[in-house]
């Protein structure tokens, strides 16, 4: 299986290849690490005429807390970094838990967030942990840098607001108070398979009652979608049993599944009504689906 | 990495810098040759497999600055000036390493072609954790697709090779 031909480019500064980008206007990709790209290039679906590559561009990679922003993570972070990194293990295990159910070891060692994200495939595994957690991404041009909310960046299947020209530097998770964050995932074996379901939830909790929830459906409708009247149900509320399945129901009624060949529609919106509760029991810490969680 | 003079349009050649298994390459490579490529048509390395040639398998599977990778996925271009290891590598002076023994011992090998991967997988598993769980074997070896029997005597071998390891041998 070979690639078509296509001009490379390995720019030293992020200026530069938006630059190059920029030139090549529309006909370039860029290329982290290539673990999503490449296959789609032997696959014939696409056949850009050239690749930046962001392999000589310093730094990018870090995974760090900056007191007032947040943790901050760079895009050519590998999921396996997402896995080691002490600061996500200490704020947000949910993101490194995340990160270690992806694919496999040797695709987790080249594969990085940025490239997850701007991929923007319905199924991926980072957006809606993510997006649970407030996240927004940091995206260089040749103008200048923009930032807006994850949430904002999914246009549909394989489409975002990112520009040709533009580069994902960054992910911003800010500071919050969130007392629990998990990601639940349904694929059809344990590794390397794609999410049938994936479901993320974050929730801050003062005293007994809930004070903010975010849920989040993965592969379940073209972007990642927040499930709006499910996390109204938890507002306000304590949780109990029975808020939890009423919670997972909302949630079913409101993604948009399609069926495909892991899985029909009505399977998924009931996966989501399951995987909803579990992932809420698992932010809120109650017992009973710590062993099935995503490690 | 540098481009080669008079040169030109996607024909165009890059002088790289490979070391692989301790030994220092320069080659010219194009833009879309795989590492894959390079290591069993240019420097004739043929241990290292191609199967799925899209990340799923493992029988591409290299060292590269000691972390496991798939060979298929990655430019040659990209690994410029980097440590490549492949299974003829894992030898030293003629002594098969700890872990090639224990597949041999344990009959881990059947066809023989996920092998050089799984050899691979397990020494980089070994070099990072010494003492892995029967979980931590599986899981480091998930992206290595065995289609000759299951994984069980590949699994015991990756144990026994830890155990032997840590009587020094
Ligand atoms: C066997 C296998 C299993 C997989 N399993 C999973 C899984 O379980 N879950 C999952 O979510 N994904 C999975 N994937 C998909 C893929 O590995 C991930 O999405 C990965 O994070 C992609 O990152 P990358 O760096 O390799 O991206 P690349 O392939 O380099 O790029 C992907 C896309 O993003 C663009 N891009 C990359 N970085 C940037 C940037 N910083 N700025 C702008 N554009 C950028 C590229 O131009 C390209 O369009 C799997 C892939 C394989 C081959
Ligand atoms: S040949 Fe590279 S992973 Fe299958
Ligand atoms: S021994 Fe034949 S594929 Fe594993």
């Amino acid at each position: 299986m070979y690639l078509p031909d296509f001009d490379y480019y390995a720019p030293a500064t992020l200026k530069e290849a938006c630059f190059n980008l920029a030139r090549l206007d529309g006909d370039a990709k860029v290329l982290a690490g290539g673990t999503d790209l490449l296959p789609h290039m032997k696959n014939e679906v696409i056949a850009p005429k050239a690749l930046v590559s962001l392999k000589e561009i310093q730094g990018m990679q870090e995974i760090t807390y900056v007191p007032g922003r947040g943790v901050v993570i760079g895009a050519k972070a590998t999921h396996n970094a997402l896995v080691r990194s002490q600061v996500l293990r200490d704020r947000y295990p949910s993101i490194s838990e995340t990160a270690h159910s992806m694919a496999n070891y040797q695709i987790r060692n080249r594969g990085t967030i940025g490239g997850n994200i701007v991929s923007a495939v319905p199924s991926a595994d980072l957006p809606p942990i993510l997006m649970a957690l407030d996240a927004s991404v940091v995206m260089a041009g040749p103008h200048g840098t923009r930032t807006i909310p994850l949430e904002q960046f999914f246009v549909g299947p394989r489409c975002s607001v990112i520009a040709c020209d533009e580069i994902l530097t960054d992910i911003v998770i800010p500071d919050q108070a969130a007392t629990g964050s998990a990601y639940f995932k349904f694929g059809l074996r344990r590794s390397g398979a794609l999410a049938v379901v994936g479901v993320a939830a974050s929730i801050v909790v003062n005293e007994t009652r809930v004070a903010q929830a975010h849920v989040v459906l993965g592969a379940v409708a073209p972007t990642p979608v927040r499930a709006f009247k499910a996390e109204q149900l938890l507002i306000g509320n304590s949780v109990t049993e029975a808020l939890l399945e009423e919670v997972g129901r909302a949630a079913a009624d409101e993604c948009k599944p399609i069926s495909d060949i892991r899985g029909s529609e009505e399977y998924r919106r009931d996966m989501v009504r399951v995987f909803t509760k579990r992932a809420l029991r698992k932010a809120l810490h109650l017992p009973g689906e710590q062993k099935r969680g995503v490690k | 990495m540098e481009c080669i003079e008079n040169n030109t349009g996607r024909d165009k050649r890059y002088a790289i810098q490979l070391i692989v298994n301790g030994d220092s390459y320069n080659i010219a490579v194009k833009a879309n040759t795989l590492l894959v490529n390079v290591l069993r048509d240019q420097l004739n390395l043929t241990g290292t497999k191609k199967g799925c040639e899209l990340g799923n398998c493992g029988s591409c599977t290299v060292l590269l600055d000691g972390e496991p990778v798939d060979s298929c996925l990655i430019l040659a271009i990209e690994a410029d000036g980097h440590e490549i290891i492949t299974v003829e590598g894992v030898a030293k002076n003629s002594q098969l390493d700890t872990v090639q023994q224990a597949f041999i011992d344990n009959a881990a090998v059947q066809c023989g072609f996920c092998t050089p991967g799984m050899i691979l997988s397990a020494k980089a598993l070994l070099t990072r954790n010494p003492h892995p769980t029967e979980t931590e074997v599986r899981e480091a070896i998930a992206g290595n697709f065995c289609r000759c029997t299951g994984y069980v005597n590949i699994v015991k071998a990756v144990l026994a090779a830890a155990v032997t390891k840590d009587r020094g041998a």
